[in-house]
């Protein structure tokens, strides 16, 4: 089985080069999408067949490369089949969308060879079993994707993105390096050795905080988000949903893999830094989003809200888990697997009809958006289903996880520590916030995008998208709703995972009198999304069918009402600035100092009246630009050292020297 | 002491600590006014309950002060003062209404933890009196520190001491002399802050003591 | 023979809620307007206003998308499904336990999510204008009643309707802080939602001070009135919701005598009459308040409702 996974990735590698020579030809996207369609299929499949059917089987196999005297290790258990599924389903979405939209691409050489092989080192991670091809693969996973945020490089802006990337990716990998410097100091780099090896408290507790550092800059928690929503907008949309959906899946799973597997049993205060950190992430990231008007950026923001809502399921699921009360950390561990899954399926669907409106209109911007539902009408009606999805709301996806995390925070007085105890409804807090914030967000990006009317020409143009990118978004759609609406499958599918991570089971859910969810007990709380779903669409055809048979089925269509004021101008319409001022009134002046600057010329004056809104980012001010001026201020002064003659030079080097060997003499 | 004993007196003593909430959140002068003397009435409440459970007349008499005082005489003295005054509009927060009510959460749940944590042997009433009073004192100094005006401030020391009389209760200790002295300390305060507010009003024409900071040249 | 019973009642419950949405909203009005010394419209009158409305051609604007029209039938059927799983008369339903109380919740925020979008799909100012300050008001008064859901549901040691009624019934419960702040903090979130008078007013159209109003401007005939329906269901929801965790006493369970169930279906009806007129006393009283101090009115809302998740959650553990 594992020879199979491996054999596909290394198909995806081979495809690498072979984009170079593909990239010149007319139709050579097609080809070289066909072929990661197929080995990521392929994985997928493996990684299913190995979670459903032989989920404790774990093999793994070591390939003569890397270090010589360690080998490249890999393993397929449950954690990393799950891992896959979700890496290669988000695979196999992207490369059937890129199949039609690769090919707006206008140079095809700068993308082509570096997404199979971004697919293949974001496997490689999931699947290593060592240290070293572990840190391998990631480095190799940023760079691709690096080389693919900068593939449109003639943007300023681009650049500036990839330049502030490289720069996190490198620091979130040097955080994880010394991680498993520390973890290997006594047992080496293969993680069957790292598991069995005793490591004292105090060392765990540094590998804990370097590895939330470090996987938590490639997922982008706040306050390490800074680069994510400049990267992944950058990015073809194809590829932005891959890194969005998938890449920041990926760095939740080596947050897993080493806290929840590699090292002993936790302890409480980690959760406590878990939690501090996700929920606050959840809800600044959804405020954020709230405030963008470019769609890409909207969606790249409420990724860290929706980063921010694993990792509270997360750091949830420690808390149990350190506490022994180990049912109730599979319930928040599995709410927090459902949620990988489900952001993963609507995050690239939303990534992937922005990539089609922007293919549509070559715009990003929603100010120049509106009444795309009468020209892309599918388009529309899959981004429809995303939003909702996306927005916690029944009975899709969203909501069953969030449901789930909810249900563990209210087990959570169960807990012996009173800081926990009081963190936690604080955290539920800040998720219910969340959770109403996105919905807000989301009526934005879809009403000011799709309804309404043309805010330009390009938009007022547009034309529908090709078959096979509406093929990958539908099926990712019929997803979204599946796993709304039979949540026990997926739950029941988790259940070796959590076996695995946290030593125990949610309650077998498949079989439950009309596929209900019961996470407990049936008294205390139960959810059927199936049944909400077809009482709605029953009680939806019924009243419509009724009222159309016995009352009134006429209509006539006339201009529109508008109170007896209608304005044929569209710019009369709300925009994307001004639905979220009420929101940016209330909240944006505690969490972004933002200001709106009103000028209003005297009487006479033929001036236009202005208004200007000041948003800034607190994070960057506060954090990022005192470092960025430290950093600055030290490299003048280190300057000169660039200037020096031969002699002093020389003269360095030699005291270096006799300091060390003082320094070994003493 | 049977449930509903406890009950009850857990109802009142957390409804003082609502009550103090509510006093963060109005704006209005003479409203904060109102809601003080419904935090008084409370209060008075909650002892005399106090005193019919641990069967303490004394209490009562604590309870009676509390009632004539603090819930009748000093509001009605205060609306007459603000009515003099003219200052009867609405009061500005250092800062805004959402956030005062953040800290006071944060404020409520760090008194809760401190004398929780500390009094593991006590039995429970007191425990949550004890907390309960806690966080009403530190509401009450969070009312003096964000409002600007005096008015508002001379009820935010009220209802501290408001706080102070729980705890005493709850904890069955205090003597009769030292409740009264004490409620004798709060009219002579009152009296003396009374005195200056009209001072100050004559000096600066407000009672913001902004103006008193802008008269030592501090800026803001 | 169970089964057919059990389902029975539950459609029962359906058609009840349906049915008495309307004379509840013609009840409040009449109320309302009593206490202004007018006469005030019958009490069937929202009846007759509905079948009015049903009977009328729609008259849709010139460029309404499919969505527009596809909404009011999901809003009116997500607030029904959403009515019909409160308990009302009668507790333990077949299909109550197929959504708990932060499900209700969020089924509700679907009939708004939609709500909204109506509201932007013709292109008009006054559509914006309600949608935005409806998400506004969402976003505070939604994570309010989810807060407000956990104390609760923390009390009660459950999320279940059904459950939580029963042990609010029974002696188990005492006089909890938490519970009075809950019971404020729901007021507050069902004022807000039902768009009653401190933050939205139902009766007016004056242009710029309606929300609710100014995002449905645009339906017409057979759209309006779901629409309408469905406000009124919403309003039926939240009084029985307050009715079912607040007062809970005298429903029935369902599988008591047909007499048991009469009598909770009466009082039912008692609490609904009394929580109405307390309603249409307290618009009466109030003043509607300014668009910008609805977020410290729901905010006082959703940190009471903290504070009542704070203080079970430490004195859960005394």
């Amino acid at each position: 089985m594992i020879a199979v996974a491996l054999w596909s990735v290394a198909a995806l590698l081979a495809l690498a080069p072979a984009g170079v020579v593909l990239s010149t030809r007319p139709r050579g996207s097609i080809i070289l999408y066909g072929g990661c369609l197929i080995a990521t299929s392929t994985l997928c499949v493996t990684a299913l067949s190995a979670l459903l059917y032989s989920p404790q089987l774990a093999p793994s196999a070591i390939l003569p490369i890397g270090l010589p005297w360690l080998g490249a290790h890999f393993r397929l258990d449950a954690l990393s089949a799950f891992f896959l599924v979700v890496v290669n389903l988000g695979g196999v979405a992207a490369s059937l969308f890129a199949i039609g939209y690769g090919q707006h691409e206008d140079s095809p050489g700068r993308v082509l060879p570096f997404y199979p092989a971004y697919l293949a080192a974001m496997n490689v991670v999931v699947l290593a079993n060592d240290a070293f091809s572990f840190l391998v693969a990631w480095e190799f996973m940023s760079l691709t994707s690096w080389a693919m945020v900068v593939s449109h490089h003639r943007d300023a802006e681009n650049v500036r993105a990839g330049y502030v990337y490289l720069l996190m990716a490198s620091f979130g990998t040097l955080a994880l390096l010394l991680a498993f410097g520390l973890l290997a100091s006594n047992a080496g780099y293969d993680f069957d050795a790292i598991r069995a090896s005793h490591p004292s408290a105090a060392l765990t507790g540094t590998v804990v905080i370097l590895v939330l550092l470090g996987a938590g800059s490639k997922a982008g928690l706040v306050p390490l988000h800074a680069w994510l929503p400049l990267a992944h907008p950058a990015a073809p949309s194809h590829v932005s949903g891959l890194m969005s959906g998938v890449m920041t899946k990926v760095a939740v799973y080596g947050f897993v893999r080493i806290v929840f597997d590699l090292v002993p049993e936790p302890v409480w205060w980690w959760s406590m830094v878990v939690l501090l950190v996700g929920g606050p992430t959840a809800t600044l990231g959804v405020l954020y989003a709230l405030m963008q008007r470019d769609i890409k950026r909207v969606l790249a923001y409420s990724t860290i809200e929706n980063i921010g809502i694993i990792f509270t399921g997360l750091g949830l699921a420690l808390a149990f888990k350190a506490e022994g009360l180990d049912w109730v950390a599979a319930l928040a561990f599995t709410a927090a697997m459902m949620h990988v899954f489900n952001h993963a399926l609507f995050k690239s669907l939303l990534f992937f009809g922005a990539g089609a409106v922007l293919g549509a209109t070559g715009e990003r911007d929603m100010e120049k958006l509106g009444g795309l539902i009468h020209r892309m009408p599918k388009t529309a009606f899959v981004m429809l289903v995303g939003c909702v999805a996306i927005s916690a709301l029944p009975p899709f996806n969203g909501f069953v996880s969030e449901w789930l995390i909810f249900q563990a925070i209210l087990l959570s007085p169960q807990l012996p520590s009173w800081g926990l105890k009081l963190v936690i409804p604080a955290v539920g807090g800040l998720l219910a916030l969340a959770a109403a914030f996105a919905a807000a967000c989301f009526v934005k990006l879809f009403g000011i995008s799709f309804l309404g009317r043309p805010r330009s020409d390009v938009a007022a143009s547009a034309h529908e998208t090709d078959r096979f990118s509406l093929t990958a978004m539908f099926a990712l759609a019929a997803f979204c709703l599946i796993a709304g609406i039979l949540p026990g499958l997926f739950i029941d599918a988790l259940a070796p995972v959590s076996k695995d991570m946290v030593g125990n089971i949610m309650p077998h859910q498949v079989g439950l009198q009309w596929l209900t969810i019961v996470p407990i007990a049936e008294s205390r709380s139960s959810y059927n999304g199936l049944l909400v779903f077809l009482f709605v669409a029953l009680c939806g055809t019924a009243a419509a069918s009724a009222i159309h048979r016995l009352a009134s089925d006429r209509l006539r269509r006339a201009p529109a009402w508008d109170c007896g004021y209608p304005d044929a101008n569209p710019a009369i319409q709300y925009s994307a600035s001004s639905f979220s001022q009420p929101i940016r009134r209330v909240f944006g002046s505690v969490v972004f100092g933002a200001r709106e600057i009103g000028e209003m010329p005297p009487p006479s004056s033929p001036l236009p009246a202005r208004l200007q809104v000041e948003l800034h980012d607190r994070i960057w001010d506060w954090l990022y630009a005192p470092i960025a001026r430290a950093i600055g201020f030290a490299t003048e002064r280190i300057n000169i050292l660039q200037f020096l003659s031969i002699r002093r030079y020389l003269t360095l080097v030699f005291v270096a020297l006799v300091v060390l060997l003082l320094v070994v003499a003493l | 002491m049977s449930s509903l004993q406890f009950d009850i007196a857990h109802l009142l003593a957390g409804s003082l600590v609502l009550a103090s909430f509510m006093m963060l959140y109005q704006d209005r002068l003479y409203a904060l006014l109102n809601v003080y003397a419904l935090h008084a009435g409370v209060l008075a409440l909650s002892v005399a309950w106090q005193a019919y459970v641990q069967q303490a007349p004394h209490l009562y008499i604590t309870a009676l002060i509390a009632l004539a005082f603090k819930a009748i005489i000093i509001p009605v003295a205060l609306h007459r003062i603000i009515k003099r005054l003219g200052i009867h509009r609405e009061i500005e927060n250092v800062i805004g209404v959402g956030l005062t009510m953040m800290a006071g959460i944060g404020l409520v749940a760090l008194s809760m933890v401190v004398m929780l944590r500390v009094t593991p042997g006590a039995d429970a009433l007191a425990r949550e009196d004890l907390a309960f009073a806690l966080s009403v004192v530190l509401l009450g100094l969070l009312i003096m520190v964000t409002r600007r005006n005096a008015v508002s401030q001379v009820v935010g020391f009220m209802s501290l001491e408001n706080g102070l009389v729980l705890a005493a209760t709850g904890a069955k200790g205090m003597p009769l002399v030292v409740e009264i002295s004490v409620a004798f300390s709060v009219l002579i305060a009152f009296i003396v802050i009374g005195i200056f507010l009209f001072r100050i009003r004559e000096r600066f024409d407000s009672v913001d003591v902004q103006a008193l900071d802008r008269f030592r040249g501090e800026r803001r | 023979m169970n089964g057919l019973r059990d389902i029975l009642s539950q459609g029962a419950q359906m058609s009840l809620v349906l049915g008495l949405a309307p004379l509840l909203t013609g009840f409040v009005r009449k109320v309302k307007a009593r206490l202004l010394r007018r006469r005030g419209p019958p009490l069937l009158q929202p009846y007759r206003d509905l079948v009015r409305l049903m009977r009328k051609d729609v008259v849709l604007a010139d460029n309404a998308s499919w969505l527009f029209r596809v909404i009011p039938y999901l809003m009116f059927a997500g607030t029904w499904v959403a009515a019909s799983l409160v308990p009302t008369f009668g507790n333990g339903l077949l299909f109550s336990w197929t959504a708990d109380l932060i499900a209700i919740t969020a089924l509700l925020g679907s009939a708004r999510f939609f709500q909204a979008l109506a509201g932007m799909d013709v292109g008009t100012a006054f559509g914006g204008i309600g949608s935005s300050r409806e998400v506004m008001i969402a976003s505070l008064a939604e994570p309010a009643m989810l807060i407000t859901a956990f104390s609760v549901a923390m009390i009660a040691g459950s999320t279940q309707l059904p459950t939580v009624a029963e042990f609010m019934g029974s002696d188990a419960v005492g006089l909890r802080v938490s519970l009075g702040m809950a019971f404020v903090a729901l007021t507050i979130v069902a004022l807000a939602e039902n768009a009653r008078i401190p933050v939205d007013n139902p009766a007016t159209h004056l242009e710029l001070t309606m929300v609710h109003e100014a995002m449905v401007l645009e339906y017409s005939g057979r759209h309006l009135a779901l629409i309408d329906l469905s406000s009124q269901l919403k309003l039926l929801l939240y009084v029985s919701l307050i009715a079912c965790v607040f007062l809970p006493w005298g429903t029935a369970t369902a599988d008591a005598s047909v007499a048991r169930l009469a009598l909770g279906t009466l009082v039912y009806f008692g609490k609904l009459t009394v929580l109405g007129f307390l309603l249409a006393v307290f618009e009466t009283a109030i003043a509607k308040m300014r668009v910008f101090r609805i977020p410290e009115f729901l905010g006082a809302a959703l940190m009471l409702a903290l504070l009542a998740t704070l203080l079970r959650f430490v004195s859960g553990s005394l």
